[in-house]
C-alpha cells in the first residue's frame, strides 16, 4: 500500500496523534486527502467545492502551531468535509439549490468557527439534497453523489456528500445535519457511524434552516471514537443559537474509549420492524440484539405505539417550518433574482426567482407547508402533527422508565438505485420511517455499521436512542457493538467496501 | 381528504412560485397523495393533548446586549443582486394606480 492510502485509511484519532507526535505534517495529510478527492470524486462527487487553498492554509498553521511548542487540540491537524449547508467565509454555500449558487457567506458558522478553533482542517463543501429535503442527494440541483459500495446507488442524503466522502476515505471526519434522519440514514446505507446529538447540543447558527424545531448538525465518520470526539469538538452552549442548551456536553468520548453494556437495559422498539423491512436488515439487526445480550445488555421488548404516526406527523411539521424559513430567499438580499428587467414588481421578480432556482422537492414542501399552515387547515393537520409529536415524546418518556437505551434498525432497506424514487415522494419519505420519532423528541441517536445483509452485501445499520442529553449512552453500545465486530471479522468494516477498488483507478465517471 | 388543482395553484400564489402549467398537473397529483398520506395524523385521538412546538421547550432565552461588530457592509453588498449608492437595490414594490 502506498503511503498516501496509509494516510487516508487512518482514523482520524490516529491522525491526530502522529500530527501531534510529528509523525506526519498536517499539510502531508491534507495533501494526501486533496489528491484522494481529485482521484475519486469523478466518481463519487462527495463535494460540491473543494477548497484546496483554504484547506492547506489550515494545515500550515497547525504545523507551526505544533513547531512553536504550542498545545493541539484531539483533531488538530485532521480534514474533514463539511456540509454545503453551513456558512464558511472562504468557500461558497450553496445548500444543493441553484438559488444560493455561488454565494461567499460574509460569516462563518459557529460550527465552522469552532473546527477552525480546533485546528481541524476542512477540505470543502459536501453535496446534499437541496436544503437538506430529501434521503437520496437526488434533489441536488448539482446532481447526485454516488455511493462508494456501489456507485450505481444512492449514498443516502440528505448529508449524502458527507456520507460518501467518509466512505471513500476522502475525509476521516464530515459533519451533517439531521432533520428527519439525514445523517444517520447516510451513514447507515454507507456503512459509516452517524450521530445525531441531542436537539440544542450543537449550535444552529450560521446552519442555513430547514426546519429550525428538528435541525440538529453532528458528525459521520468511520469509527465510534472519531464520531465521540467530533461530537465533542462541536458541541456546547452557542449564545447566538436561542435554542442552544446551556448544559455540559455529555462524556461521549470516555464512553467511546470505555464501552461497556453489561447490565445496560436495552428496548428493542417492536414498531420498528415486520412488513416493509429488508429481510437482510432484520438478520443483520436481531444478530446485533444477540449480541449485545451476550456482552451483558438486558433486552426486552418495547412498544412505542404512536411511532407509526411520526411519519406523516414528521411530513407536516418539517414542510410547515420549511415554508416559513425559506421565505427569505426573495431575491433581494442575496442569491438568484431572476426578470429584473425594470418593469416587474418586487412580486413577480420574486415569484419568478424561487419557480426557477428552487427544485421540485423544495417547492412540493413549501406548498404542503403553506397549506398545512393555513387558517382552514391549520388545526386538522398542523395543530393534530403538533400533539402527535407530544404523543411521540411520551412514548419515548414511557420506554426510558423501562430501559436506558432503545434500539432498532437505522433504515427500512439497505441503499437503493439512483433513480428509483427520486419523482415518488411517499417512497422516498419512507427511507426515514425509523429516524423520524427521535428528531420529533429531540432526543440523541447514533447509527453503527452492524453488518452486511446477505441478499445484496449491502451495508445494514444498527440505531441507538437515548433521552435528552444522555448522548453518552449512544457511545457505549456503539462502541461495544463495533468492537465485537471488528473483533469477529479482524478487521473494520469499511475495509469489505468492495465498490471502493474501483475508485482507485482513474478511469470514466461513474454511470 | 384530497386537493384541488385548482387549490395548487392557489398555493403557489401564495409560496410566491411562478408554476407552469405542467408543474401544476405534476404538482397536484403529488400532493393529493401526500396530503392523503400525512391525513393519518387525525386518527389519533388526542383530545386535550398539549402540542410540541419545540423539542428543546425553552422559555424567554436572553442574552446580554453587548455592541458587536456588525458584517462589513460592502461585503454583504457584494453578494446582492444588485447594490446601488451603497443599499440593496429592489424591484419596484408598488403599482401604478
Amino acid at each position: 500500500m502506498a503511503a498516501a492510502d496509509e494516510l487516508t485509511t487512518m482514523t482520524a484519532a490516529e491522525m491526530a496523534a502522529a500530527v501531534a507526535a510529528g509523525e506526519v505534517s498536517a499539510v502531508e495529510l491534507t495533501r494526501a486527502h486533496l489528491d484522494r478527492i481529485e482521484l475519486t470524486d469523478v466518481k463519487v462527487r462527495a463535494f460540491l467545492h473543494v477548497g484546496a487553498e483554504p484547506a492547506l492554509a489550515a494545515a500550515r498553521s497547525v504545523d507551526e502551531r505544533r513547531a512553536a511548542g504550542r498545545p493541539l487540540g484531539p483533531l488538530a491537524g485532521v480534514p474533514l468535509a463539511l456540509k454545503d449547508v453551513f456558512t464558511t467565509t472562504d468557500m461558497p454555500t450553496t445548500c444543493g439549490s441553484k438559488i444560493l449558487a455561488g454565494w461567499q457567506p460574509p460569516y462563518d458558522a459557529t460550527l465552522t468557527r469552532r473546527l477552525r478553533d480546533a485546528g481541524v482542517v476542512i477540505l470543502g463543501k459536501t453535496n446534499m439534497d437541496e436544503f437538506a429535503m430529501g434521503s437520496s442527494t437526488e434533489n441536488s440541483a448539482f446532481g447526485p453523489s454516488r455511493n462508494p459500495w456501489d456507485l450505481n446507488l444512492v449514498p443516502g442524503g440528505s448529508s449524502g456528500g458527507s456520507a460518501a466522502a467518509v466512505a471513500a476515505y476522502q475525509a476521516p471526519l464530515a459533519i451533517g445535519t439531521d432533520t428527519g434522519g439525514s445523517i444517520r440514514q447516510p451513514g447507515a446505507v454507507c456503512g459509516i457511524v452517524g450521530v445525531k446529538p441531542t436537539y440544542g447540543g450543537s449550535s444552529r447558527f450560521g446552519l442555513v434552516a430547514f426546519a429550525s424545531s428538528l435541525d440538529t448538525p453532528g458528525p459521520l465518520t468511520r469509527t465510534v471514537l472519531d464520531a465521540a470526539l467530533l461530537h465533542e469538538a462541536i458541541s456546547g452552549h452557542d449564545p447566538n443559537d436561542s435554542t442552544s442548551l446551556d448544559a455540559p456536553v455529555p462524556p461521549v468520548v470516555a464512553a467511546a474509549r470505555n464501552p461497556d453494556v453489561a447490565g445496560l437495559r436495552v428496548g428493542v422498539v417492536a414498531e420498528l420492524s415486520g412488513d416493509g423491512y429488508a429481510p437482510g436488515v432484520l438478520t443483520r439487526f436481531n444478530e446485533t440484539v444477540e449480541l449485545l445480550e451476550t456482552l451483558g445488555a438486558k433486552v426486552t421488548e418495547v412498544s412505542c405505539p404512536h411511532f407509526t404516526y411520526a411519519l406523516p406527523a414528521y411530513y407536516l411539521i418539517a414542510p410547515s417550518e420549511c415554508s416559513s424559513n425559506l421565505a427569505r430567499f426573495d431575491a433581494m438580499r442575496y442569491g438568484l433574482r431572476i426578470g429584473d428587467d425594470g418593469v416587474a414588481s418586487a412580486e413577480e421578480v420574486m415569484s419568478l426567482t424561487r419557480a426557477t432556482g428552487f427544485g421540485a422537492e423544495v417547492k412540493r414542501r413549501i406548498m404542503l407547508g403553506t397549506y398545512a399552515l393555513s387558517s382552514g387547515y391549520y388545526d386538522a393537520y398542523y395543530g393534530k402533527a403538533q400533539q402527535v409529536r407530544t404523543l411521540i415524546i411520551r412514548d419515548f418518556e414511557a420506554a426510558f422508565e423501562q430501559v436506558d437505551v432503545l434500539v432498532s434498525p437505522t433504515t427500512p432497506t439497505t441503499a437503493f438505485p439512483i433513480g428509483e424514487r427520486a419523482d415518488d415522494p411517499m417512497a422516498m419519505y419512507l427511507a426515514d420511517l425509523c429516524t423520524i420519532p427521535s428528531d420529533l423528541a429531540g432526543n440523541a441517536a447514533i447509527s453503527v455499521p452492524c453488518g452486511l445483509a446477505p441478499e445484496n452485501g449491502l451495508p445494514v445499520g444498527f440505531q441507538v436512542m437515548a433521552p435528552v442529553l444522555a448522548d453518552d449512552r449512544l457511545y457505549r453500545v456503539a462502541g461495544a457493538v463495533e468492537a465485537a465486530l471488528d473483533a469477529r471479522r479482524g478487521a473494520s468494516f469499511l475495509a469489505q467496501a468492495r465498490g471502493l477498488a474501483g475508485l482507485d483507478e482513474t478511469a470514466e465517471a461513474g454511470r | 381528504m384530497s386537493i384541488t388543482r385548482d387549490e395548487v395553484a392557489h398555493l403557489a400564489k401564495l409560496s410566491r412560485l411562478a408554476l407552469t402549467e405542467d408543474e401544476l398537473d405534476h404538482f397536484a397529483g403529488q400532493l393529493d397523495v401526500i396530503i392523503g398520506a400525512v391525513a393519518r395524523v387525525q386518527e389519533v385521538a388526542a383530545a386535550g393533548i398539549p402540542p410540541t412546538t419545540h423539542a428543546a421547550n425553552l422559555e424567554n432565552v436572553y442574552r446580554d446586549d453587548v455592541i458587536a461588530p456588525p458584517l462589513d457592509a460592502d461585503l454583504v453588498l457584494s453578494q446582492a443582486p444588485a447594490a446601488q449608492a451603497a443599499r440593496f437595490r429592489v424591484p419596484r414594490i408598488l403599482t401604478e394606480e
